[in-house]
């Protein structure tokens, strides 16, 4: 448990804990920025190198970018009356308490029964490049074909609808 | 800290449950769509940290597939986030609202 | 050649006449077929069809005749038979067929011919009438059936006819059926006729079963031939009666009630509601004569077991024969005493038919076939004439039927009162020139010499005092005197009154062939040669016989003139009679009462017996059923009320907690997408701790 481990387990779950109490939808926006940037860290601290830097491809520059949008596309800059949280938020805190004392306990109660590896893998992109058209080449396939789907899908529900003549 | 005596594996675990747990509860508690939808977002990410922590510190980290399944994860969650944004800014032109409560047409 | 009256060897050839004998009943009553077809208006063709029709069938009659009498005055016997099986059952035949003998030919002759007149004679009475076409429909159908009843050889066929004879006259007394009078005495022939038709058809039924066939003449094995006869006469039948003694007395019993007998003679003076063409030819001529000629057809049967003497000549009777006579002595007094108080032209007539027939009645049974037939010939002659010389009488008085307003129409209707007159003349039996006179003597005379009784004789020599009587009452009421009416009187046209003379010349004339000189008529019917003789007349006791029967028919005369003369009484005032005994006048004057007794005995049984079955009826079956369906209706509801509470309120509660169970399940439906988050993630949260739970070590 090195520190740098705490400092950015502390930065992410901050910044999630942000994202979801602060009132103005940008704050929020950005608040899940920087929890993105953290899990990238976090990847990077892991020895996931690709994946740190798809995480930052991705989420930060296009999953954050859209939330923006959308944020912009809504009005979202306008507070709700009435609050923003609903009636109803103690029982989802409950509930989200409820959950993770369910999976600690999960976690906890099982950690023992973990065989532990410490080597450091040695991953290279030429490795995950092969990988992925060799023995996943299925998935990547029927990823690449979601992604069209969603791409062209996004599209159309968010398109202006042209007024029908009747 | 509970975590000082568990291993390195349990502390990310546990860091993503209660990443999950955070995003869940800002799914549930929070009256905007987008918001929800960004609660979505970070359970996905925990969820990845979880598998790329299992990746890390489990046995035959070699077969690369934890890290797969985070690649495919994170593209997914991309696509689904691209679509759900573009689902509520379809339903903010027919409704004019993003607030969860006003929305229950699908009421049975 | 010369057969005895009691053993016949009939010829078994049918000659050509004799196959074409069905046509003289069936062409009629086709005729009566095609004028029911006719509308109203076709008068002129339904008249020409009947009558037509009828002149055709008196045409083959005479044809018949003809050839019987050649038959006989060749010597050999003429019947000829032409019969077939109807229908097969089991071992039995039903035969019909016909029969042609002496009796038939006479019969057909007279039927015909008194018919075709009547026919004509009603063509110019039915004139105004507006049911024309069917009058002459009925009386067509009548004539046919009339035919049939003559040349049936079946019992069954001949029965079929004489219902329907009886039918024809319901339907023709029922004629103006609006009059309720004529509708309840039609109803009443109709019943009456009826009660003596069972007991004929129980004889016919009890024949048939003991000789195994219907048909009466059957080449020696008919029902009335020796063969079943003498079987017949040695059964015995209970009440000291043979087989063949019942058995005639059950077919007299027809006879009584068709031919008006005591004591079914009711219906026929009530008969006179209908038209008086009809009352000439059915209650004079023709149906009432049915009685009679079945009487006579029959007579083998009646007279079977008659002891003989030893020339054959009958010594004794038979107890049927006996009954025949009695009844129709007393039937001849019974109605000639009512005749004496009746008003009613018709009536009169009628109470005489009656009267008349218990002589033939009589006649058959103390002198045979010959003796009574002849009667009847003559009557039918004279009846027809009486009664078609009433229609004119009331014609020309314009339907004035009762004779105490008419009177003087001598001098008005001169025709009418010399055909009339004839006829009662011939009717009373003034001695020599009229057919009737010769007709009641060989009656007479058979009665003075019955070997049973002398009863018959002298009750029969009576009536022939009451007969001139009353008849001598009518025609000075009706014709001397002065006129009582309202308008004046007319004669009525001619094709009335050439039918009424044609009938008084036959009057007069018929009477030639029975005379003891020539007794021609029952020579025919006994198949004996005829000769003229002068010596007929020297028989012992024959002159002293006419001698007092013309004494009596004088005396009778003598009495109704000194009584009503010339007179002419007004109607308000009582009769000449009455004025003198009273005590006798009334019991005739009501009809003996005969008519009371039976409405106190017969009619209110019945009428009685039919409140019981009402009261049954609505009471007792009508209640059983009322309550039967009440039980039903009580189930009915008690289903209806299990049916909405148990099972439509059990069904329907169903239905309202499923909906109100769906409403509540539904109500987790809220549409908001945080609450189905909310419920998923609880739902993990179970999931997994379950999860981990069951699988502890």
């Amino acid at each position: 448990m090195t520190p740098i481990f705490y400092l950015l387990a502390a930065l992410t779950l901050a910044g999630g804990l942000a994202s979801v109490l602060l009132k103005h939808l940008v704050h929020c926006a950005l608040a899940v920025t920087v929890a993105f940037a953290g899990l990238a860290l976090l990847f990077l601290q892991l020895d996931a190198q690709f994946a740190g830097f798809a995480q930052i491809l991705v989420y930060i520059g296009a999953v954050a970018i859209l939330i923006v949008f959308a944020i912009l596309l809504t009005r979202g800059s306008d507070l709700p009356k009435g609050g923003v949280f609903s009636k109803t938020w103690f029982l989802g805190l409950i509930i989200a308490a409820a959950v993770f004392a369910v999976m600690g306990w999960a976690v906890l109660a099982s950690v023992s029964a973990i065989p532990q590896q410490n080597t450091v893998p040695s991953v290279t992109v030429h490795d995950i490049g092969s990988a992925l058209v060799g023995r996943y080449v299925l998935p990547l396939e029927i990823l690449a074909l979601l992604l069209t789907a969603a791409t062209i899908g996004a599209v159309i529900v968010a398109m202006h609808e042209k007024a029908r003549p009747r | 800290m509970t975590s000082m005596m568990t291993t390195p594996l349990a502390g990310y675990l546990l860091v993503a449950a209660l990443l999950f747990a955070i995003g869940l509860g800002g799914a549930l508690v929070r009256r905007n769509a987008i918001l929800v939808l960004i609660g979505i977002e970070l359970m996905l990410n925990a969820a990845n940290l979880n598998l790329i922590a299992f990746w890390r510190y489990g046995p035959h980290p070699e077969a690369l597939t934890g890290m797969m399944f985070a690649i495919f994860s994170i593209a997914v969650a991309a696509a689904e986030a691209a679509v759900g944004l573009g689902l509520v800014i379809a339903i903010y032109r027919h409704t004019n609202t993003t607030e969860l409560d006003k929305i229950d047409r699908m009421k049975g | 050649m010369i057969q005895e009256s009691t053993s016949f060897v009939p010829q078994f050839a049918a000659s050509s006449i004799t196959r074409l004998l069905w046509l003289i009943p069936a062409v009629p009553i086709v005729a009566a077929g095609f004028i029911a077809l006719l509308k109203q208006p076709h008068r002129k063709l339904a008249s020409a069809l009947a009558t037509g029709s009828l002149g055709f069938s008196l045409f083959l009659s005479l044809v018949a005749f003809v050839h019987v009498v050649s038959g006989w005055a060749h010597g050999s016997v003429v019947r000829e038979t032409v019969s077939f099986t109807w229908l097969h059952f089991g071992a039995s035949r039903v035969d019909l067929g016909w029969v042609l003998d002496p009796l038939a030919a006479i019969m057909l002759v007279m039927v015909s011919f008194v018919g075709l007149l009547i026919f004509i004679y009603s063509v110019g009475y039915m004139a105004h009438d507006e049911n024309f076409t069917r009058f002459f429909c009925f009386l067509s159908l009548f004539a046919g059936a009339m035919l049939g009843v003559v040349i049936s050889n079946s019992l069954l066929l001949l029965f079929m006819c004489w219902e329907i004879v009886g039918l024809t006259s319901y339907l023709l007394i029922g004629f103006w059926y609006q009059k309720p009078s004529a509708a309840a005495a039609a109803k009443k022939a109709f019943v009456t006729t009826r009660v003596g038709d069972i007991f004929f058809f129980l004889g016919i039924v009890w024949l048939f079963s003991s000789t195994g066939t219907l048909l009466l003449y059957n080449h020696g094995v008919g029902s009335i031939e020796p063969l079943s006869l003498a079987i017949l006469s040695t059964q015995h039948a209970g009440l000291g009666l043979s087989a063949a003694g019942a058995i005639a007395l059950l077919i007299f019993a027809g006879a009584v009630g068709k031919s008006g007998q005591l004591p079914l003679h009711v219906w026929l003076p009530d008969a006179m509601e209908g038209p008086t063409p009809v009352s000439a030819l059915i209650h004079a001529a023709t149906m009432v004569a049915a009685g009679v000629y079945l009487v006579a057809r029959v007579y083998p049967l009646m007279s079977a077991g008659m002891p003989l003497t030893a020339s054959g000549d009958p010594a004794g009777t038979t107890v049927a024969l006996t009954v025949v006579t009695w009844v129709g002595a007393a039937t001849a007094v019974f109605a000639a005493l009512i005749a004496i108080a009746q008003n009613d032209i018709k009536r009169i007539l009628a109470y005489s038919t009656v009267s008349q027939l218990g002589y033939m009645m009589a006649g058959l049974g103390v002198g045979g076939v010959a003796v009574g037939m002849f009667h009847l010939i003559t009557h039918a002659f004279f009846k027809a004439l009486l009664f078609l010389g009433a229609g004119s009488v009331i014609h020309g008085c314009h339907e004035e039927q009762d004779i105490r307003r008419m009177g003087g129409l001598k001098v008005d209707m001169p025709l009418t009162f010399i055909t009339y007159t004839i006829g009662m003349l011939a009717l009373c039996g003034f001695p020599i020139f009229f057919s009737g006179f010769w007709s009641k003597d060989g009656i007479l005379e058979a009665a003075q010499h019955w070997s049973v009784a002398k009863g018959p004789f002298y009750l029969l020599v009576f009536g022939a005092l009451l007969t001139a009587f009353y008849m001598t009452r009518q025609v000075c009421y009706v014709f001397l005197g002065y006129w009582r009416g309202h308008q004046a009187a007319h004669e009525s046209p001619k094709i009335m009154t050439v039918p009424l003379a044609i009938l008084a010349f036959f009057a007069i004339a018929l009477g030639v062939i029975g005379t003891p000189a020539w007794p021609w008529f029952r020579s025919f019917l006994e198949n004996r040669a005829a000769t003229f003789s002068w010596h007929g007349f020297a028989e012992p006791g024959l002159g002293l016989l006419m001698l007092s029967s013309s004494l009596v028919v004088f005396l009778g005369l003598g009495l109704g003139w000194r009584f009503y003369g010339n007179k002419s009484p007004r109607p308000e005032e009582p009769d000449a009679l009455e004025k003198s005994v009273p005590w006798l006048w009334a019991p005739p004057r009501d009809r003996l009462y005969v008519d009371e007794f039976y409405g106190v005995t017969v009619i209110a049984f019945y009428k009685w017996w039919a409140s019981v079955a009402d009261w049954l009826d609505r009471r007792v079956w009508g209640g059983i059923v009322a309550l039967v369906a009440w039980v039903f209706a009580l189930w009915a509801q008690l289903n209806r009320l299990l049916d909405i509470n148990w099972v439509d309120g059990g069904f329907d509660k169903t239905c309202e907690e499923l909906s109100e169970g769906g409403g509540l399940l539904a109500s987790i439906e809220s549409g908001r997408v945080q609450n189905y988050l909310r419920i998923l993630a609880v739902a993990v949260v179970a999931l997994v701790v379950i999860l981990f739970w069951s699988s502890r070590p």
